[in-house]
């Protein structure tokens, strides 16, 4: 049936030896060009590389460009992982381990019929997946990537931040996008003009009011003790005294993982679309490319989410030994950012492993969740942390201790109110009737 | 209704650490993490379909599989089917087609010249195998039938005898059919 050059071409690219050569001279290609390029901005005056507003304009591009393949790679590896959790082997027929099939998806949401219904609110219809993926992109701004870096060509001792903005409201920053990413999806729902959609954009805009205050209370332990809202400085400051914040709050982070897990709207939390329940929700009435940007918008999500999650409590760019703030060569700005990387993969795996383990919650479940679990425990932990670092600085050597220890007790408060309560915290059990059920 | 009849049945109670979620997440995570990792379980499990297949690995049961019709031919060569029409009525989808002509041979009336099956319409029960009083349609263990549009999924009396010479090495011919025609 088909043409044998198609079949030529398929098995060229199923080749892994195909796969691995790309690998190898893409980076080379790069480099000679690259190494060819830059004695071009070697003149200081001419030199966009140091100039402070084009620096961040060319570190913008790049990640967005980056963060845009990136989401098509998250979504290979969510399918494939998912196969794997159910001892499947995920698609492997596009190209050699089914490395093409982001771009066989692709071209398949082009391809497709735009569909616009009837009776929907045509401009809000089309706005809504725009907005869901601008925003979902934005909150990426403010993010230290790899610290400052020092050029040969620039004098000496004088970097440029390879952050898009060094914003010095940076954590509010976080809250104010993070709260707005659910517009988009309220905006579909009620674009839609369908009742379920509606339903999922309601449900959106619930929960996000909700997961704002255990993410904001958790923010808020963390502020008490760094003293910034400029990320790149939280970052420094962890770098500097090698302790990362998430062993000076581990329930903060516990609290604030909840909340980016609900403002992504990942699995346990997905309420919004609910497929069982609400066929497919806000997103019911999309097809095509309009469909695919919501899909990437989620990803997208997931990358920020997690890229803002290690710059607050996993140290940034910062490795033990590999990394520090005083190196500050364009080679140890590429090992920073590849830490920084690694750390964003390991995060999106853990994303996907609690996707395939946990169901869904109910509705009234997750709202118990969050009001009766997180955002009491979430006052509990500022109130402790404000005590404690009214006593003693924390950041000063062994201190951050004493933070750890005040979080492991009110886990175990916590932990043991929670196992002498007849009830779980989401109230299933409570004052249920015995039930009676006799065969009729 | 007896009162033993009468099943209670209650909420089962959730332990403690059920009810803190924390340890549950943690082994619900554990054991998405172990068959993740498990290479072993993956290719236990999965079996790639049009390599390794139930045709390849000799799991299907060619004697009673219903696959893809044929029409038989008799040792002459000749189309076996007499164009008696039992197949086409015993079909309960309505899915043969067959125009029956004179015979150009003397040991026998009729012959179809035109013998049509609908395979999208077929639903592969076998009854026309049944029906067929000189064995002349049969069902093979062909499964993976595939076309471009409607019109190649209805299979001729050319297609048919076709799929008979390409099968009859795999399934050979039933036993010589009663009527003593071929």
């Amino acid at each position: 049936m088909w043409d044998p050059a198609v079949k030529r071409v398929e098995s060229i690219l199923r080749n892994w030896r195909v796969w691995l050569a790309v690998i190898v001279v893409l980076p080379v290609l790069a480099a000679v060009v690259l190494w060819l390029a830059l004695p071009l901005y070697k003149d200081p005056a001419a030199n966009i590389l140091s100039n402070p507003i084009w620096f961040p304009i060319i570190v913008a591009v790049v990640m967005l460009l980056s963060i845009l393949t990136s989401t098509a790679v998250c979504i290979l590896a969510e399918r494939k992982l998912a196969g794997f959790t159910q001892d499947r082997k995920g698609p492997n027929r596009v190209g050699f381990w089914g490395l093409l099939q982001p771009m066989a998806d692709g071209m398949k949401f082009f391809f497709k019929e735009d569909i616009i219904p009837h009776n929907v609110d045509k401009p809000l219809f089309m706005l809504a997946p725009c907005i869901t993926l601008t925003i979902s992109l934005i909150g990426f701004a403010i993010i230290p990537w790899a610290g400052d870096v020092h050029f040969d060509w620039m004098a000496a001792g004088e970097t440029v931040s390879t952050q898009v903005a060094s914003l010095n409201i940076g954590i509010l920053y976080i809250l104010a996008v993070g709260s707005i990413g659910v517009y988009g999806i309220v905006l579909a729902g009620y674009a839609s003009n369908n009742k379920y959609s509606f339903y999922g954009g309601i449900r959106a805009a619930a929960q996000m009011i909700s997961y704002e205050l255990p993410m904001g209370l958790a923010l808020l332990c963390l502020l008490l003790v760094c003293g910034t809202l400029r990320l790149e400085e939280i970052v420094n400051q962890q770098a500097q005294t090698g302790v990362w914040y998430v062993f000076v709050h581990p329930l903060p982070f516990l609290l604030f993982l909840t909340s980016v897990f609900a403002e992504a709207n990942r699995m346990p939390f997905d309420l919004c679309e609910a497929e069982q329940e609400l066929v497919g929700g806000f997103h019911t009435e999309y097809s095509s490319m309009k469909f695919a940007m919501f899909f990437l918008g989620e990803y997208a999500h997931m990358i920020t989410g997690s890229a803002i999650m290690i710059a607050l409590f996993f140290g940034g760019w910062h490795c033990w030994g590999l990394t520090s703030v005083e190196n500050t060569a364009w080679w140890a700005m590429l090992i920073k950012l590849g830490v920084y990387i690694a750390k964003i993969a390991i995060f999106i795996w853990f994303f996907m492993v609690i996707r395939w383990t946990i169901p869904r919650f109910r509705f009234d479940q997750l709202m118990r969740l969050c009001w009766l679990a997180l955002v009491p425990v979430g006052i509990v932990l500022l109130i402790a942390t404000g005590v404690l670092s009214a006593v003693m600085d924390l950041q000063d050597g062994w201190n951050w201790l004493a933070s750890l220890a005040v979080n492991v007790v009110v886990l175990i408060i916590m932990l043991a109110y929670a196992a002498r309560s007849k009830t779980s915290i989401t109230g299933r059990q409570g004052n249920m009737p015995d039930v009676d059920v006799r065969p009729t | 209704m007896r009162d033993e009849d009468v099943i209670e049945l209650r909420e089962p109670e959730l332990s403690a650490a059920e009810r803190l979620y924390l340890p549950q997440i943690w082994d619900g995570v554990k054991c998405t993490v172990r068959h993740m990792f498990s290479i072993k379980l993956r290719n236990e499990t999965v079996r790639q379909y049009p390599e390794d297949s139930r045709d390849t690995r000799g799991e299907v049961r060619v004697a009673n599989y219903r696959g893809v019709h044929r029409l038989n031919k008799d040792p002459d060569g000749r189309v076996a089917c007499v164009a008696c029409l039992m197949c086409a009525t015993a079909c309960p989808v309505n899915c043969i087609h067959i125009e029956a002509g004179e015979s150009p041979w003397p040991d026998r009336e009729k012959y179809p010249v035109k013998f049509d099956i609908d395979e999208l319409r077929c639903i592969y029960c076998g009854m026309c195998e049944e029906a067929c009083p000189v064995d002349a349609i049969e069902l093979t263990p062909q499964h993976d039938l595939v076309g471009r549009t409607r019109d190649e999924m209805i299979f001729d009396k050319e297609k048919l005898l076709h799929i008979y010479e390409e099968t009859k090495a795999l399934k050979p011919r039933k036993n010589p059919a009663i009527t003593g025609y071929g």
